[in-house]
């Protein structure tokens, strides 16, 4: 499903002149580069905004570019239910300490996402309500999803 | 002057009703409960880490280990993960068969559901009749792969093998009596007057909150929301099959499990529709790259050999890029989401997991509730815990 990949960026521009780092399509599937800071303004008007409606998080995740800097990504996967477009947000992170805001006053479906990037990447998500780790036990050392957690039995 | 103090106490890890290994962490006051935790990740067995050591086809039977109530969904949704990286097609016949075989998936997990959430509430007579016409299924599963829950059946390009020739037959015959079945489950729960009100209007969740905690799947369809992406996002030819996406109007227990059922009868009609329409011709697409040359010539040719053996260590190296792709599982929305660095390992093995994201809405819905609520609801979102800790 190809999606007007214009119209959606020209929206987001006309609000965030310099927010969008990089739009592209690949497979079809649309993917917007953002700078990490305005992920919250940007995520709250793509979901406030009634054209674009994106009022469904259907991912978040981590992803960790090591050696590459900067090292981390925050996957977002949005849907809009009336269109049903689809739409990928990415933002990179510096690998010292990566901080983000969190999504959760937009989508609450983003609690436990948030929560297990943070477990699994060491990723902060700030003003997140409840930022534990959840699927790992509270006093587990390191995050197993980074490429230099080494993977053993 | 009287003086209430909450109490806390644990539900689980080891519960019968919380399906597995969740545990969950109960503030109540008396009998209310007050605030619920769920603590979660006992059966994590890091398989998002485990897979990017191995190579694209190696990866197939982890999927098995997702839900594992629901094999041949979770396989589905990763192999179409992978042919969209490539850019490739299962031939028709693949296709078909794979729709097939996941609506069947879709009646024995619905099933197993079935069987457990009224056990729970303390109906044990439907559990027997459940899983009568579930063993049918996996006995299916088992002509088909060997295999009744870890199938590994799909393979990128199609499928392992095609099916056997008395499976035709034998499916037939259970489309033939199987809505006889689910009008026999119904008449010992529908109109029930302890399952009635033991789940009406019990863990009711509204259209938009359902949609603002990302749930999917029969919950959400209870909620009165008509969502389901074989009909918004077609894949495998779903769009030539007729049937009817069931919605719910109060989001409550009972609408749960009379979408479910509804959904069981449904899943029946694809199966015979797939049946009547199979298309003929190779299961698996005609691409020496990705997939496996046939074992007769295998065992016949050295070059065969090689390239046989090639595929089964070596993988195929896969472009580089990100996609995601998810199918209606049983449970919900179940994507894969991919990144390639071109080499014939992932890069990133992402799982979208419907069970996790329906399970994250817990707390909001046993809220104010009685603790033997908690029971009802937990059963009627229908998690598998191997698949929430992964």
């Amino acid at each position: 499903m190809v999606m007007d990949l214009d119209g959606i960026v020209s929206k987001v521009k006309n609000k965030f002149p310099e927010s969008i780092l990089d739009a592209s399509i690949f497979r079809d599937e649309v993917t917007l580069h953002l700078r990490a800071e305005d992920i919250l303004p940007i995520c709250r008007f793509l979901h406030d905004d009634p054209e674009l409606s994106f009022d469904y998080l259907v991912d978040l995740c981590g992803v960790d570019d090591y050696p590459d800097e900067p090292r981390f990504q925050v996957v977002y996967h949005l849907c809009a239910m009336k269109t049903r477009r689809r739409l990928r947000l990415k933002v990179s992170l510096r690998g010292a300490g990566p901080r983000i805001s969190s999504v959760f006053s937009v989508w609450k479906g983003a609690d436990w996402l948030e929560r297990e990037a943070f477990d699994m990447f060491g990723i902060t998500f700030l003003e997140h309500p409840d930022l534990r780790r959840i699927l790992l036990t509270p006093d587990w050392e390191g995050h197993p999803l980074r490429k230099d957690y080494p993977l053993r039995g | 002057m009287a003086k209430t103090e909450t109490m806390i106490i644990n539900m689980g890890p080891q519960h019968p009703s919380t399906h597995g290994v969740l545990r969950v962490v109960l503030e109540l006051d008396g009998e209310v409960v007050v605030k619920a935790t769920p603590d979660i990740g006992f059966l994590h067995r890091g398989l998002e880490k485990l897979a990017e050591s191995k190579t694209y086809h190696q990866c197939i039977p982890l999927t098995d280990r997702l839900d594992y109530v629901a094999g041949m969904s979770n396989n589905l949704a990763y192999v179409l993960a992978v042919e969209k990286l490539l850019g490739m097609e299962a031939p028709p016949r693949a296709q078909a068969v794979r729709v097939l075989l996941c609506e069947l998936q879709r009646i024995a997990s619905h099933l197993l559901w079935l069987g457990t959430h009224a056990h729970d509430i303390g109906a044990m007579t439907p559990f027997f009749y459940a899983f009568r016409e579930r063993d049918e299924i996996l006995f299916m599963f088992e002509m088909v792969c060997g295999s009744r829950l870890t199938p590994s059946y799909f393979r990128v390009g199609g499928l392992a093998q095609d099916l056997p020739d008395s499976f035709e037959a034998k499916c037939r015959e259970f489309t033939r009596t199987f809505p006889a079945h689910v009008d026999e489950y119904e008449t010992l729960l529908t109109q029930n007057k302890i399952w009635m009100r033991r789940t009406q209007g019990v863990g009711a969740i509204s259209a938009e909150e359902a949609i603002n905690w990302g749930l999917s799947g029969p919950i959400l369809r209870a909620s009165n929301t008509n969502w389901d992406l074989r009909k918004v996002v077609p894949y495998c030819g779903y769009e030539s099959y007729e049937f009817i996406v069931p919605t719910g109007k109060n989001g409550d227990v009972y609408d749960r499990y009379l979408v479910r059922l509804m959904e069981m009868r449904q899943s029946n009609e694809i199966v015979r529709q797939v049946l009547d329409k199979m298309p003929g011709g190779a299961v698996i697409a005609d691409d020496p790259r990705v997939v496996f040359p046939p074992k007769p010539k295998v065992q016949e040719s050295i070059e065969v050999l090689i390239h046989h053996f090639h595929i089964a260590s070596e993988g195929f190296p896969v472009p580089q890029g990100e996609v995601y792709a998810s199918i209606e599982s049983p449970k919900g929305e179940l994507g894969f989401y991919l990144i390639s660095d071109g080499s014939n390992k992932p890069w990133r093995f992402r799982v979208r997991p419907p069970s996790f994201i329906n399970l994250s809405a817990l707390s909001t819905m046993v809220q104010g509730r009685l603790i033997a609520d908690v029971v009802a609801i937990i059963g009627s979102i229908d998690i598998v815990l191997a698949e929430v800790d992964r």
